[in-house]
């Protein structure tokens, strides 16, 4: 009994750690920056939503948003619609070259976003797309894609064949029973890679950043604004950082049974 | 499972094949483009062959930063991974509040990377952040904007705030795969709590510990965006990584050749230590 109690004690203590620094970002989102530069304090004085309500006035920020969610989404789109039929492949078949391309597939996961940098941004540049939207959910299928595969690699391979063969026999064509078969039958995969496919695109920042300067800037690159001749304006960037946060917050509910999963590439 | 051998199977791969062709194989084969030439301008490009190589292998600056990037990930897996073992020991097993937990320790993972060093710019500043006030109260004096001890010890602690949670969350569920019989197989024999440990529940994490290792070692080595923000690669150079000296080659100082040859090498670094890896994870999966 006293071994739990101290179990306890240790993985409150832990969390509790963990959560300070976002604490900290919240409680000066709802101050005031006299308030801020006055001095130390636990929680909020003179508690004000300004912060926010500069945010969420000013076209210019919260477009910021808007492009994130923009590109993120497409991200996820393009990233299941590619996946999904190449991921059935490495599951159900063997064919030439399959280890080689899993394999090639898995160092674009590996490989420092900083290397593609420079080539990204002539690549994008030259046929048109920098500073757009599709340029960056197309930078991010490079860690997307493979990890994608990978995950729903995974859950797929925990239908037994039997089902495929079976819809066969009942004289469904490939098409029919892939849309209406088998994809209803791993929907919470389907869910968990999504998921992951959002989240990494959502944090990512450094190849958003190189590939747009206005209409499709990032709320990342937009929290830089905050710097001005007059000093940094704390509570603006942490509001701004503040709410940064939710997106993830929502979804995760819904995925925390297969979180660890997705983390470790479907291995788990 | 039974695989079949099937080559048609390349149609269903062929979409994924030619969007990551387009969006990884033509840049590489630009950076390789750019390794081995000496560009002045348009239209003015000379073949140089491995010169720009040789250059990078011996600048200083780029050793430097390599070193730098070796001691951060070393220092990052030896905290980490102990430590993320402990935190899923700890968690509670099933019910409401293992989930709760679950949830609480992925907070960190979810918050977009810019805003991970925003958070600990403001919480170690010896003003107006709570850490830095803190610490600087206790009577130590601790400044990490300009002393490189304290900018580097607050890098690592950023990186362990930010990711001890993943390691933590693969461990909790390598440890729920574990069969109830074991532990009361172990419970009849009296085995010590060190004993479980050491010879059920570590063993079986096995498996889970090499992706968590392989993870820690690929994401912390292309570290960037958090030291960028939190101190800028300062004070001097000594928190400057690898990614950070390589973007500001590209595309601050557009060192076309330097850059791109310094990407290649930096990239051969992380798949050949990647793929040690992933042959020991396949390895493991055949053993199951």
């Amino acid at each position: 009994m006293r071994q739990t109690r101290s179990k306890n004690v240790g993985i409150t203590l832990f969390i509790l750690l963990l959560l300070t620094p976002i604490y900290w970002l919240l409680n000066m989102s709802f101050k005031t920056n006299q308030e801020i530069l006055g001095g130390l304090t636990l929680w909020p004085q003179n508690f004000t939503l300004d912060n926010y309500a500069v945010i969420f006035t000013d076209p210019s920020w919260y477009n910021g948003y808007i492009n994130s969610m923009i590109y993120v989404s497409m991200n996820v789109i393009i990233t299941l619609l590619v996946a999904l039929p190449a991921a059935y492949a490495f599951s159900r078949y063997k064919f030439l070259g399959d280890k080689h391309l899993f394999f090639w597939l898995l160092s674009n996961r590996m490989a420092p976003p900083a290397v593609f940098l420079l080539p990204f941004f002539q690549l994008y540049s030259s046929i048109g797309l920098f500073d757009t939207h599709i340029a960056v959910a197309l930078a991010h299928c490079l860690f997307n894609v493979p990890l994608a595969v990978w995950i729903l690699e995974g859950f797929m391979s925990g239908v037994p064949r039997e089902y495929d063969e079976m819809a066969y026999i009942d004289g469904y064509s490939f098409p029919k029973f892939f849309v209406k078969v088998f994809l209803p039958m791993i929907r919470s995969g389907i869910g968990v890679t999504a998921f992951f496919a959002f989240m990494f695109s959502w944090v990512e920042l450094l190849l958003a950043r190189t590939l747009t300067s206005v209409d499709a800037q990032p709320i990342g690159a937009i929290m830089t604004r905050t710097i001005g001749a007059s000093g940094i304006d704390w509570g603006v960037l942490a509001a701004a950082g503040s709410l940064t946060i939710i997106p993830g917050l929502l979804v995760i509910w819904f995925v925390r049974n297969h979180v660890a999963k997705g983390f470790a590439l479907g291995r788990v | 499972m039974q695989k079949v051998q099937n080559n048609k199977a390349w149609w269903l791969v062929l979409p994924v094949f030619l969007l990551v062709a387009f969006s990884a194989l033509i840049p590489l084969m630009t950076v390789v483009n750019y390794s081995v030439q000496d560009i002045f301008g348009p239209g003015q490009a000379f073949y140089v062959g491995t010169e720009w190589f040789r250059e990078v292998l011996t600048d200083e600056r780029l050793q430097d930063s390599l070193i730098r990037q070796f001691l951060f990930s070393g220092a990052v897996l030896l905290i980490q991974i102990p430590l993320g073992i402990g935190v899923a020991l700890m968690m509670p097993k099933s019910g409401i509040k293992g989930s709760l937990c679950l949830i609480l320790l992925a907070i960190p993972l979810l918050i977009p990377w810019n805003v991970v060093g925003t958070i600990w710019q403001i919480f170690a500043r010896g003003d107006i952040g709570l850490f830095g006030w803190g610490i600087n109260q206790l009577g130590i004096d601790y400044n990490y904007t300009g002393d490189t001890v304290d900018a580097w010890l607050t890098v690592l602690l950023m990186d362990v705030w930010h990711w001890t949670p993943l390691v933590a969350l693969l461990c909790y569920s390598g440890l729920r795969a574990i069969p109830e019989a074991f532990y009361q197989a172990a419970e009849i024999d009296r085995a010590s709590k060190w004993a479980v440990f050491r010879y059920i529940q570590l063993p079986r994490l096995k498996s889970v510990l090499i992706i968590a290792v392989l993870l820690r070692f690929m994401d912390s080595f292309m570290i960037y965006i958090e030291p960028f923000v939190l101190t800028g690669g300062g004070p001097g150079s000594s928190t400057t990584f690898l990614s950070q000296t390589l973007t500001t080659m590209a595309i601050g100082q557009f060192d076309l050749g330097r850059a791109a040859a310094f990407s290649l090498i930096y990239f051969l670094i992380v798949l050949l230590i990647s793929w040690v890896f992933f042959t020991a994870i396949t390895h493991a999966d055949k053993e199951k």
